[in-house]
């Protein structure tokens, strides 16, 4: 097999970001994906079996058989868990990763996330730390990331944001029922409304046309390509160049390296399951947050006995996710106008700035539900089932608003990845073991916040309401998933450098949510692709020097 | 399902082997179990099935859950993805029996509607795990997707006042909706 300047593993966010880059940069790119490529007609409008609701399965991977992960609950005991599953904390395995069925919030986080413990100080038993880089680095790669990709909405109603320097490349996807009765409510409390940006057309850009406002969204491949992932803009720029081969259902067995401690290659498993090697300059980790840290530890060697950019323990630390939490409200009129994608308005008033919490989140209202949605949010006190529970589900179906939020996660170094000892793969890999919990200075915030979003509500007329806010006693990850290969200075503290390369070996990469050292209060899609532009213009710089070649 | 088409729409020679098939298949299912319309379940084991997921959504305005075609559902993802379920399904089906029995000495599916919610009131409070399986599984087959052979017609989406089929692309000309504020 030919030898290439570079292999990038994972064909997300991140991953079709670092291709495309490198592709047009002029550099020879292997695009490898575990998963399938999926288009528009595998929308399958399937309530049961999509990305969010997996009840039967998930639409775009892995499959249940033969991908188990293993995760230790609060007593240490682990549990074997089905990809479907809760405890398997999935994000997708496909082309687009995530992005071919997210519900496409597309935020910037604020100036002060990547400064939280400058910010806020480190609370005891966590591990918050400041980035290395800062809003201002990464500024340009975000509007990078808002033109390149395609974004729709209008900061213009909110004083809660960093500074930018374009407006979002579309206006907002006109405003649903909701949106018209949480604004006037929102302005009433004092706060600061506006139109949620969204990777989703709402006029035509980029050779495809805007969303027609269906029912089936999160969750769901977009019907008519309106929703903007890596798999319909970045990806096929880089197979454009002719620089770029994507090669599907390749699984990476690990990262090769030779006698002196650099990267060679890969080797992975085709689709067939035959064994093969991939020569390179170097290589790109772009697995996700879970799947990265298991690559990087399942990739041992004599000079790497403990897995590759593991000599000090970091890979695998400090995971994280979002904690979600908010309320229910209930309405004596119809709320629900069977419009998509349903979630419209949000406020980053609570982001930061409450005395006794660090940090906070954004709360927005939530993507446009299916009566499977509705079964288990009933106001309080409604039988769960019989003649009253179907009662309820007319009654309450279209007279209902949520309202949630990702809370920010204050990072624990004891919520890891591991690989697990017993449990292999279908190809006989070692597989995701998850360990640890969220620190609980979390779930005290998460609190605050589901009482501000009931408060919402019922300034907004909900007659009854009922509070979303758990306390969890496993790690939090899914499909917000990072933190598991820290960017940081100090090599004993981090794992990779503020451009994504390990500390350990320069010409190996993580660029994705792995590195993210905190995840913000927002869903971190457009985070993961600007850091994808700023680590891929340094990569393509010092390319031009030296090639990766000692 | 070659029962359910006219037989006009066939060939003769077609007709006559459909129907040799069909009762062949049929003779089979009778001899190795009574499975009767289902894929999984036994005759047995679906009466007593009806009687509880018909607790869970009863009839009234509209379909209860069996009317939906909740126990079609049910019966095809024991075959395909709640295969790891059936276990449950076989002892819990058969514990509820013994417990119809000995409490009213009838099978619950012939008892009063008292009767069957008392059954099956118990049946939350004694064993909740299996309880809670069929009662997820019953309100998925309900509320989800006519595709995997519950919610007839989508009876449930239009109980509910969901159009259906769903109006597409509305935002593109109907000026009264998504356009205020």
């Amino acid at each position: 097999m030919k030898r290439v300047n570079a292999v990038v593993i994972g064909a997300g966010a991140a991953g079709g970001v670092v291709a495309k880059e490198l592709a047009v940069a002029g550099l020879s790119v292997v695009l490898l994906e575990r998963g399938k490529w999926y288009t528009a007609n595998d929308c399958r409008k399937d309530d049961l079996r999509n990305q969010r609701t997996t009840l039967l399965g998930n639409a775009f991977g892995p499959e249940d058989e033969g991908n188990p992960r293993v995760w230790v609950d609060a007593k240490g005991v682990p549990h074997t868990a089905l990809a479907s599953e809760g405890g398997y904390q999935n994000n997708a395995a496909c082309v687009g990763g995530g992005t071919l069925s997210y519900g496409a919030q597309a935020w910037r986080y604020m100036p002060q996330d990547f400064r939280m413990k400058s910010t806020y100080g480190a609370p005891v038993g966590s591990s918050l730390e400041d980035w290395p880089i800062s809003y201002d680095d990464l500024e340009p790669f975000y509007e990078k990331a808002e033109y390149e990709i395609g974004i729709s909405g209008d900061y213009s109603a909110t004083p809660f944001h960093g500074p930018r320097r374009r407006a979002l490349p579309m206006p907002p996807v006109p405003p649903g029922d909701e949106f018209g009765i949480l604004e006037p409510a929102a302005k009433r409390l004092g706060l600061h409304p506006f139109h949620i940006p969204m990777a989703r057309n709402s006029v035509p850009y980029n050779g495809r046309g805007p969303c027609m406002r269906c029912r089936w969204c999160c969750g769901f491949a977009c019907e008519v390509d309106a929703k903007n992932g890596s798999q319909n803009t970045v990806i096929p720029v880089a197979l454009g160049t002719g620089n770029c081969e994507l090669r599907t259902e390749s699984m990476v067995k690990e990262i090769l390296t030779d006698d002196r401690g650099r990267a060679r290659g890969v080797a992975y498993f085709d689709s067939n399951g035959h064994l093969q090697e991939q020569l390179s300059d170097l290589v790109v980790v772009s697995g996700c947050a879970a799947e990265s840290a298991r690559l990087l530890l399942n990739s041992k060697s004599r000079l790497f006995p403990d897995g590759l950019g593991n000599r000090h323990d970091q890979v695998g630390r400090n995971l994280q996710g979002h904690h979600y939490t908010g309320a229910i409200g209930y309405f004596d009129f119809e709320t629900y106008d069977d419009v998509g994608p349903g979630a419209s308005i949000a406020i980053s008033d609570y982001n930061h700035g409450t005395p006794g919490l660090v940090g906070g989140g954004m709360l927005a209202n939530e993507f446009i539900r299916l009566p499977i949605h509705t079964i288990d949010r009933l106001p309080p006190n409604t039988p769960r089932w019989g003649l009253k529970h179907k009662q309820a589900m007319r009654a309450w179906h279209k007279r209902s608003i949520v309202i949630v939020g990702p809370t920010q996660q204050i990072p624990s170094a004891d919520a890891r990845v591991t690989v697990d000892p017993n449990v292999k793969d279908k190809w006989g890999l070692p597989v995701v073991r998850f360990s640890g919990n969220v620190h609980p200075h979390t779930f005290d915030i998460g609190e605050v916040q589901a009482n501000r979003a009931e408060a919402w509500l019922k300034e907004a007329g909900a007659i009854h309401t009922s509070i979303m806010a758990g306390r969890p006693d496993s790690v939090s990850a899914g499909q917000h998933q990072a933190g598991t290969c820290r960017m940081g200075i100090d090599p004993k503290a981090s794992v990779v450098n503020r451009n994504c390369q390990l500390h350990d070996v320069d010409n190996v990469f993580v660029i994705d949510s792995s590195v993210h050292v905190t995840n913000g209060g927002f869903n971190p899609a457009l985070t993961i692709m600007a850091i994808a532009y700023f680590a891929s213009d340094a990569l393509v710089h010092n390319w031009k020097g030296t090639g990766f070649r000692s | 399902m070659l029962s359910k088409r006219k037989p006009g729409l066939l060939t003769r020679r077609q007709f006559v082997a459909a129907g040799a098939l069909g009762s062949a298949a049929l003779a089979i299912g009778c001899k190795a179990r009574d499975r009767g319309n289902w894929e999984y379940l036994t005759e047995e084991q679906a009466k007593t099935l009806t009687a509880i997921c018909d607790q869970i959504v009863p009839t009234d305005e509209f379909p209860s859950a069996s009317q939906a075609g909740v126990l079609n559902y049910i019966d095809r993802q024991l075959m395909r993805h709640y295969r790891r379920h059936r276990h449950a399904y076989r002892h819990g089906l058969e514990d509820i029996e013994t417990a119809s029995r000995k409490r009213f000495g009838a099978e619950l599916i012939s008892l009063s509607q008292p009767q069957q919610l008392e059954i099956v009131s118990d049946l939350e409070r004694l064993n909740p795990s299996f309880f809670n399986l069929v009662r997820s599984h019953t309100l998925e087959g309900y509320y989800g997707s006519p595709r995997h052979g519950g919610n007839r017609d989508a009876v449930s989406w239009r109980m509910l006042g969901l159009a259906e089929p769903p109006i597409r692309g509305r935002a593109q000309y109907d000026l009264t909706k998504g356009s205020s504020s």
